[in-house]
C-alpha cells in the first residue's frame, strides 16, 4: 500500500495542530500518532545563540526525505509520514523541524518518528550556522547523531 | 560540469555553483583538478577527511564516476533537525 507522505522544506512556519489533524484524519484505521518537534534553543555549547541560518541543497534535500520517508515505510507498518523543515533564519524558540508518523498501533509511530529524526540528521543535506554575541559560526555534526543512527544501522532496511 | 559547493565550503572558496568543463572521469580526479588551484582548495577537498559529495543529488563517494551533464557537489557533514 501507497503510504501518504507530505514532504515539506519551507522558510515560513508550520502550525503543528493544523499537521497532526491532516494526517490523524487519512484514515481511520489510524490509532497512533507520534509527532516530533525541533526548535532553536537560545545557548548551545556555552554560546548564546541570537538568530540561526539554515541553509539546504534544494531538490537533493526533498529526494533525501523521501528516500528516508520510504525507509521507514519498509520498517514499519505506517498509514502516514510528515516531514516539515524549515530553512532561512530563525530566532531561539523558533520551530525548525516537524516529523509526524500516524499507524494501527503505537511502537510502529514511535519507533519510526525516532529512525525518521535519526536518518533527516545524518542524511539531509541541511546546514545550520549560528549567529552568537561571538560571531557566526557553522554547527559541527556531532558524534552523537552517527551514534544514534548506527542504532538502526545493524537491523534491515538500513538506507 | 556544474560544481556546486555549500555553507563552510560554499563560504571558505567563495564559490556558490561554477560551470566547468574537464577530463575527470571521477570524483577524485575531479577533486584533484580542483585541488590545484591553490592551498584551500587542497585542504577543503583534496585534504579533507570530512569532504561529503553528491553526484546528481545523491550521495557519491571519491571513486564514484562523473561525465559531463553531471551536477557534483561537495559540502560538510549535514547538520539539520
Amino acid at each position: 500500500m501507497k503510504v501518504p507522505v507530505k514532504i515539506s522544506v519551507q522558510t515560513e512556519d508550520f502550525d503543528v495542530t493544523t499537521e497532526l489533524k491532516r494526517i490523524g484524519n487519512l484514515d481511520s484505521t489510524i490509532g497512533a500518532l507520534v509527532s516530533f518537534v525541533g526548535l532553536v534553543r537560545d545557548v548551545n555549547d556555552d554560546q548564546i545563540i541570537k538568530t540561526m541560518t539554515l541553509e539546504h541543497y534544494a531538490g537533493m534535500t526533498e529526494q533525501a526525505l523521501h528516500e528516508i520517508a520510504q525507509a521507514a515505510q519498509e520498517r514499519w507498518p505506517l498509514q502516514g509520514i510528515t516531514i516539515i523543515h524549515r530553512v532561512g533564519e530563525l530566532l531561539p524558540s523558533d520551530q525548525i523541524v516537524l516529523v509526524a508518523t500516524a499507524s494501527r498501533h503505537r511502537h510502529a509511530a514511535f519507533e519510526s518518528a525516532d529512525f525518521l529524526m535519526d536518518y533527516l540528521k545524518s542524511k539531509a543535506p541541511f546546514w545550520k550556522k549560528e549567529q552568537t554575541p561571538d560571531g557566526a559560526h557553522w554547527v559541527d555534526a556531532r558524534e552523537s547523531d552517527a551514534i544514534a543512527l548506527s542504532r538502526w544501522q545493524d537491523k534491515q532496511n538500513s538506507l | 560540469m556544474i560544481v556546486r559547493y555549500f555553507a563552510s565550503l560554499r563560504e571558505h572558496l567563495g564559490c556558490d555553483s561554477e560551470d566547468i568543463s574537464t577530463q575527470a572521469t571521477s570524483v577524485d580526479q575531479l577533486i584533484t583538478e580542483l585541488s590545484q588551484r591553490g592551498v584551500i582548495w587542497q585542504e577543503l577537498l583534496a585534504d579533507n577527511p570530512r569532504l561529503q559529495i553528491a553526484v546528481n543529488q545523491q550521495i557519491a563517494r571519491r571513486h564514484t564516476p562523473i561525465n559531463d551533464h553531471d551536477e557534483i557537489a561537495f559540502f560538510p557533514p549535514v547538520t539539520g533537525g
